[in-house]
């Protein structure tokens, strides 16, 4: 059942991010992993998401940066798919991300007799990011207005509100909106998406295509 | 007088919600000053790139000015060498030359008003400043002074130890810096930002020319289009190798027809200008396909339309800050080959938009691929064309700055 109406109205957010140097850099898959193990949590999220929100046009091969820089400057391709294959969406916190990934990296230098290094390429830069918010003219009260919001934001509200869940402020769920609003049908739906296997086009494509089936939109 | 460009213009060229978040943003930070200082007018990517920000942030409600340092021929020569000693080439410097530069920075910390919420504080010839001025009060941040970040334009990734260590006693004194590259960042107990120059894709340099204004602009240029031209637009400094691309030329020209433009003009801060175009001069000797074209720092109306007739963009440096012909050459929808060197690797996808190169004979190699795969050419031209409007376009830039100004005044 629907209680459209009865909660606070879900107002869009955009994003951008400022980028930032860490000024520490990894020459070889031991530094990467030390490196790992000190980082920030923003610098996690840097390397592991924000990807998606720099660069809508393929550009890298992965879309975490730990998994590219093994495989295309140390070429070490069997560490890099095996941080590709990590999917930071699958980790509620980041310190459990960051157990995993410190794991993936000793597991595979503790079956190697030697610590791969990069040779010609370049070192790993260690990054960070802080997340700007600004709102976004779209404001939803009902499931037709949410569904409008999506079509008409800027891609990086879309990244805001489905790839930034740690970093977004609360009251930018909208998950917890949906559920508020009594579609626990639609949140599941999305709760079930995976971001980190789209490009922002193509995740605000499925949510579409959840809302439209969901307001059973002809041909949807 | 060209007319006047407004943000809305922006709207034929990005999607219109990045207008909107711009002005949201700026929101935040409406009424704070900006002060921008750099050491030239005229001439040289940072000049361009602040005569286009100025305007674009006054719309946006931020007061902004933009100083330019004064000096004699002696500060400009040290501050060349400085810029060669960060850029990795072993430079001397006497007592006397770093007292000069000093000198002229307190000189032009006395006349300038550096009293703006935020100063940016581009590249190494002004530096200095923030050690010769008090800084006062920022309305509103609740902290001593405003912020001052110093932006580094150049690729200071392999400095001369000796130049770095003198200019690092100043740059420890910034609330920030800003590089173009992650490779550029140094050891610094300050913020170390990163944002990407970008290009004003509605500039007289980028924007949209008929195929008659193109046609125009090159019979004055003395440039036939009877064969496919290869063209390099970038001031004559040894960094962008024009020579190189001179060598280059020769090897294709052993196979395939073609004509070579090398474009540019020596900025007002560049003494070193005028002795690497004579070497380039003595290269293109007795070759009528060669044309050097010496341009003023105005001529942008020219350069886009040698852009634009041109069959690939060839920016062959070993050292580079950016780069941003890079940026010029794709938006004009033209594959183009970069040396590997600083942002030009970050501008070029390997095999999509481009390639980059680290020898003559790779850039040989890749011309000649091209000129004999024209719809390969073609493409790379479209997929840098839409890279561009992502991630070099000015808007976008602007953006960051916004968004580094909300940071730093905590807005």
């Amino acid at each position: 059942m629907s209680s459209e109406g009865a909660v606070q109205p879900f107002e869009f957010v955009a994003c951008l991010e400022l980028r930032e140097m860490l000024g520490r850099v990894a020459w070889d898959e031991r530094e990467l992993l030390a490196g790992i193990e000190d980082a920030p949590a923003d610098s996690l999220y840097y390397h592991t998401r924000s990807y998606f929100l720099r660069s809508r046009y393929l550009s890298a091969l992965y879309p975490n940066d730990f998994a590219t820089w093994a495989a295309i400057q140390v070429r070490d391709r069997v560490l890099g798919e095996r941080l590709a294959v990590v999917d930071p969406f699958d980790f509620g916190d980041v310190e459990l991300l960051r157990a995993d990934l410190i794991s993936v990296i000793d597991a595979h230098l503790g079956s190697r007799g030697t610590v791969p290094r990069v040779d010609t390429g370049e070192p790993f830069h260690f990054m960070r990011s802080t997340l700007i918010d600004v709102p976004a003219t779209a404001r939803a009260t009902t499931l037709e207005e949410f569904r409008d919001g999506l079509a008409r934001v800027d891609g990086s509200a879309i990244y805001y509100h489905f790839y930034e869940p740690a970093r977004r402020r609360p009251e930018a769920d909208p998950l917890r909106w949906l559920d508020a609003l009594g579609r626990h049908d639609v949140a599941d739906r999305v709760r079930a998406l995976h971001p980190s296997m789209s490009s922002l086009d193509g995740m605000r494509a499925e949510l579409l295509a959840i809302c439209d089936q969901a307001l059973g939109v002809h041909g949807a | 007088m060209p007319e006047a460009i407004h943000l809305d213009d922006y709207r034929r060229v990005v999607p219109p919600q990045t207008i909107d978040l711009l002005r949201r943003l700026a929101g935040r930070v409406r009424g704070r000053s900006l002060l921008h200082v750099n050491s030239t007018r005229v001439g040289g990517g940072v000049a361009e790139m602040l005569s286009r920000y100025v305007p674009l942030f006054e719309e946006l409600g931020v007061p902004v000015r933009w100083d330019v340092i004064s000096g004699a021929e002696e500060f400009f020569r040290v501050t060349k060498s400085l810029h060669n000693a960060l850029q990795g080439q072993e430079q001397a410097f006497t007592a006397e030359m770093l007292a000069a530069y000093l000198e002229t920075n307190r000189e032009n910390a006395a006349r300038l008003h550096l009293d703006s919420d935020v100063v940016i504080i581009h590249d190494p010839q002004p530096a200095a400043l923030i050690v010769f001025t008090r800084r006062p009060a920022s309305a509103g941040t609740g902290r001593e002074g405003g912020r001052w970040i110093w932006r580094c334009h150049i690729d200071a990734s392999r400095p001369q130890r000796r130049a770095w260590a003198f200019l690092r006693q100043f740059v420890t004194r910034y609330d920030g810096a800003i590089f173009s590259l992650p490779e550029f960042a140094q050891q610094l107990p300050i913020p170390q930002y990163l944002i990407h120059p970008s290009i004003d894709p509605l500039s007289e340099k980028n924007r949209d020319l008929t195929a008659e204004e193109v046609a125009a602009a090159l019979d004055r240029l003395g440039v036939p289009r009877d064969k496919p031209i290869l063209l390099q637009v970038s001031r004559f400094d040894r960094f962008k190798d024009p020579v190189g691309v001179i060598n280059a030329y020769r090897l294709v020209k052993k196979h395939d027809d073609c004509r070579l433009v090398l474009a540019g003009g020596p900025a007002d801060d560049d003494p070193e200008g005028a002795q690497v175009l004579a070497e380039v001069m003595a290269a293109a000797q007795g070759d009528a396909d060669i044309h050097i074209l010496v341009l003023p720092p105005a001529a942008h109306y020219e350069v886009n339309a040698l852009q634009r007739a041109a069959s690939i963009i060839v920016q062959k440096s070993t050292r580079e800050g950016f780069g941003l012909t890079v940026a010029e050459g794709m938006w004009k929808g033209k594959p183009v080959i970069g040396g590997h060197a600083g942002g030009i690797t970050e501008q070029i996808i390997e095999g999509v938009t481009g390639y980059t190169v680290t020898s003559v004979e790779g850039c040989a190699y890749r011309v000649r691929y091209l000129l004999h795969n024209p719809a390969l050419a073609s493409q790379m031209g479209h997929h840098g064309r839409e890279y561009v409007r992502e991630r070099f376009l000015i808007t976008r830039d602007l953006a960051e700055h916004l968004a580094l100004m909300v940071t730093l005044l905590h807005a």
